[in-house]
This record gives structure tokens, sequence and C-alpha cells, in this order.
């Protein structure tokens, strides 16, 4: 990497933070029109729940059978229950929600803004003096901040289903240990932790799609670029911000 | 001109981009409640034009004013407060794709106003009903032509009751039909509702029926300037070309380019 290209990712970064206080300064404009809102939460989030649902159960079936087997070599099959909700709730919920949501929710938010862009679409709104930020940009932005944590909470909870149905009525773990031990460890902080990271990937995922839809280049493969830079950088951005969040709220 | 008979004014205007001239020199004004044409080669610099009449962006020399205002002094919700009072047309129409004709056509009334929900309908049907379209209110662009796409788009740049229309290439890839009839509401909302109507368009038979003034553009400044009738009868090579539409004269067929010699047999 080169001088020039360390210059202008650092200048894109600039311009992206900068974005993003345009999106969080536009948020009360938008909570005064709940429908523009709501709107936007059934398309990122109701939209995404059946990726979202299927992903959860596969995940838990997996964290059940895995989990089994570990717990096996030490004796220990009954913290089952305790290993895959912590597991889900702390890490796989929030990590796994949010880059589906990269793949599904933010590819739609990116190329609908960019194709948006192309036809003339912004600039006719900017010319009948709506800030196409506000009205197009910030929407979609809280709408994925909102969904992100719900999304991550049903995964979790498919997720726990699904360890279950593994490791009770497949591999036999006693039901009432599976569930006593998980009441019994899991705190609120665990919890806590996850909707922390959710909402975080929230932030990152859904600013990543809307800039990028924005700034796009206003042709076919412009926007096709723009899109594929929304999974790039959303994924990159939602491990990173894991790894900080997570040294700081173990 | 007097003042309070100019919608619009460009004082030396001059515009660079990346060390390119675009515009430079540009010294006219539009006149209230006329249909002035803005003409010239494409490349020429016209959409720069109309986005320094827009303030989408600055001059590099020179004042842009606007409904008595300079653009340069005005901030964001300044200009926006002036492009309330304007209205534009783009080419493609640039509806909102996910929205139907009736909504698109509300869209700027229910983004600025707070009108009852029987008001804005009466609105809507009333400018749907000038365009002819009243019928297609629930139709998605999607399922328009070209033509009418563009006529509803009309409808919603003049649902605000704008003072000045501004026409980017109204013309263009319209059948005769489709033409025939945008033409005919520009001069209908021109005369009908006196709104100062700035038309872009290379289209210089459309132009000559329906513009009181041509300005017309060459190499980002003004060649010529006056009415259809002066224009035509205009002795200067670049403006005969223009308006006769020939390949020969002084706007070169070639790009330009090193010795064709140079090119094809790689010698001096």
């Amino acid at each position: 990497m080169n001088a020039a290209s360390v210059t202008t990712t650092l200048a894109k970064f600039g311009r992206f933070t900068l974005f993003l206080g345009r999106l969080v300064a536009g948020v009360p404009s938008t909570l005064r029109r709940p429908r523009l809102l709501l709107e936007q939460v059934h398309m990122t989030g109701a939209l995404s729940l059946v990726i979202v649902m299927l992903s959860g159960l596969f995940v838990g079936m997996v964290l059940g059978l895995q989990g089994y087997d570990l717990l096996r070599r030490f004796g220990s099959t009954e913290s089952l229950g305790t290993a895959a909700a912590l597991g889900l709730l702390r890490e796989l919920g929030p990590v796994i929600t949010a880059l589906l949501f990269a793949g599904r929710a933010g590819t739609a938010i990116t190329s609908e803004i960019g194709l948006m862009l192309a036809t003339d679409q912004l600039a006719a709104m900017d010319m009948m003096a709506v800030d196409p930020v506000r009205r197009i940009c910030v929407p979609r932005f809280l709408g994925g901040v909102v969904s992100m944590p719900l999304l991550a909470a049903i995964f979790a909870t498919i997720g726990i289903f699904g360890a279950q149905v593994v490791g009770v009525a497949m591999m036999g773990v006693d039901s009432g240990q599976f569930w006593s031990q998980m009441r019994g460890a899991v705190e609120l902080r665990d919890i806590t932790e996850g909707v922390v990271k959710s909402l975080a990937f929230g932030i990152a995922c859904s600013a990543i799609a809307v800039f990028e839809g924005y700034h796009a280049l206003p042709t076919a493969e412009g926007v096709g670029r723009a899109t594929t830079r929304t999974v790039v950088n959303s994924s990159v951005a939602i491990l990173a911000i894991d790894y900080m969040l997570t040294a700081v709220l173990l | 001109m007097r003042s309070e008979d100019c919608v619009a004014r460009f004082d030396d205007v001059g515009y660079t981009v990346g060390g390119r001239q675009v515009l430079s020199g540009l010294d006219f004004a539009i006149e209230r409640g006329r249909v002035t044409a803005l003409m010239g080669p494409s490349g020429t610099g016209k959409t720069t034009l109309l986005k320094l009449l827009t303030g989408q962006i600055q001059p590099t020399a020179g004042r842009v004013t606007v409904i008595g205002q300079d653009l340069a002094m005005l901030d964001r919700r300044g200009l926006y407060a002036l492009r309330r009072r304007m209205g534009m047309l783009f080419q493609n129409g640039a509806l909102l794709t996910d929205l139907d004709v009736y909504e698109n056509v509300a869209f700027p009334l229910r983004e600025h106003t707070d009108l009852p929900e029987p008001v804005v309908a009466r609105i809507v049907l009333m400018k749907l009903e000038s365009v002819g379209l009243r019928g297609a209110a629930r139709l998605l662009p999607a399922e328009l032509s070209g033509g009418m796409a563009r006529r509803v788009a009309l409808a919603r740049a003049v649902v605000m009751d704008p003072e000045i229309l501004i026409y980017d290439e109204p013309f263009a890839g319209l059948d005769p039909i489709a033409l025939g009839m945008v033409l005919k509401l520009i001069r209908d909302l021109n005369q009908a509702l006196g709104i100062t109507s700035i038309v872009v368009s290379h289209d210089v038979h459309v132009i000559e029926r329906l513009a009181d003034r041509l300005v017309l553009l060459s190499g980002g400044r003004i060649a010529a300037a006056g009415t259809p009738a002066a224009l035509a009868a205009d002795p200067d090579p670049v403006v005969r070309q223009f308006m006769s539409g020939s390949a020969e004269g002084p706007v070169p067929f070639h790009y330009p380019a090193v010795d064709v010699a140079t090119d094809m047999l790689g010698t001096d």
C-alpha cells in the first residue's frame, strides 16, 4: 500500500464519518415521521426474518452437536444449554445476524439508493427542496439500527431451540438440566453484551450500506461495485468491532 | 431589461473544474413570463449552466442571481426556500419508482405542507387532469411510456405552483405525438400560469416554434442570443451550422487527435 492509497482510504473514512454525522443529525426529523421508519423496519427487518430464523436454527443445531461432543469429553453434557445460550447471546447471534443483514438488507439498501442516484431521483428530490439524505438515507439507516437487535434476539432464541432439539431430543441430554443450568448461568450482562454488539453492528452496517449507495458512481457498474463494497466493508467492520467490544465488555 | 422583468441573471459567470474551463464570460438575463431556450452542441456546458442556475454548483467566477437572490450567499435552507419557487423537469422524468403516479405528484405537497388529504387529492387530480393523465393516477412509473412519464413529471414540477420551470431536454426520445403533447403543455403552462420557462434542448425546429428567446452556447461561451428569427438570420458560421444542423462548419466533426499518419502508420 503506497502513500496515495493510504491518503485515499483516510479521506474516504473522513467522508464516511461526516456522512454518519449527517445521518445522526437527521434522526429527530425521521422520528417525527414514524411511518417512514416503520416502512424501513419492515423492509430491512421483517423481510430478513426467514433467512435469520433458518440460519439461527441450523447454527443452533450445529452448536448442539459440537457442544455435546466437546462436553462429553469432560463428562459435563448437562452444561450444553449454558454453552449454547452464552455462545449465541454474546457472540454468534449478533455476529452472524449482522453478516446476514449485510448480505440481505445492506445490499438491497445500497443498490436501491445507487439506482435512485443513477436515475436522477435523488437529484429530483433535491430540486424539490427535499433533502435526499433526510428523506431517503436516514429512514433506511434508522430502520437498520432498530431491526438489528431484534433480529439478533430472534436468531439467538431460535438457535437455543435448535441446540435443545439436537441436545435433548437427539443426544439424550436431560431436559431439566439443560434449561436449569442455562437459567442459573446466564446473567443480565450476557444479554446486554449481545444487545450492545448488535446495536453497534446495526449502526455500522446500515451506515455503510447507505453511504456506499449514496456515493456510488451513477452507472450500472458503479452500483454493482458499491453493492460489493457494502458486503466487504460491512463484514470487516463487524468482525473488527466485535473484537473491540468483546475486549471492552468481557 | 428592468430588474423586475428579469427572473434570473448571469453576471460574467465562469466555471472551471479540474483546470478545465467549462463556461466563461456568461452574461445574460432571463425574462419573466417568457420561454427562454438554451441551446448548443453536446458537451458545450448546458447541463453545467443548469446546475449553476439551480445552485447545485457554484460559479468559479461571476455571480448568478435568481429571483433577486445571489445564489452564492444562500445556505442550504435558503437554497431550499428558493427551490420551492422553482420546478424542474428532468430528461427521463426522474419519477420516484416506488410511488405510483398520484403519490409522485403529491410528493412535494406532502413534504412541504400539512394540507388535509381531500385538498391534496383535489390539487393532485387537477394537475394530472391538466396533463391528461388523471386516469393513470394509480399506475406505477414502470407502467408508463416515456411521454407519459414526462407528463407526470411535469404535473409534479408544477404542483407547488412555481415561478420558474426548467426543462432539461424535454423532447429527447419522444415520438412525434408525445412531442407535440409536451410542446403544447409547455406553451399552455407558460401562457396560462405565466410561469417563466427555461428549456434546454438541441431540437432547433421544435424550439423555433416554442421559445421567445434563444441563447446559443458554443465552447462554453454565448455564441448568440436573440429571437428565433434573429438567430435564423445570423451570419455567424457557428450559429448557421447549429441552426441548419450541418456536419460541415466551425464545430469540428473530429475530436482533437494527433495527426492521422502518426496514429495509423506510427510515423512522425
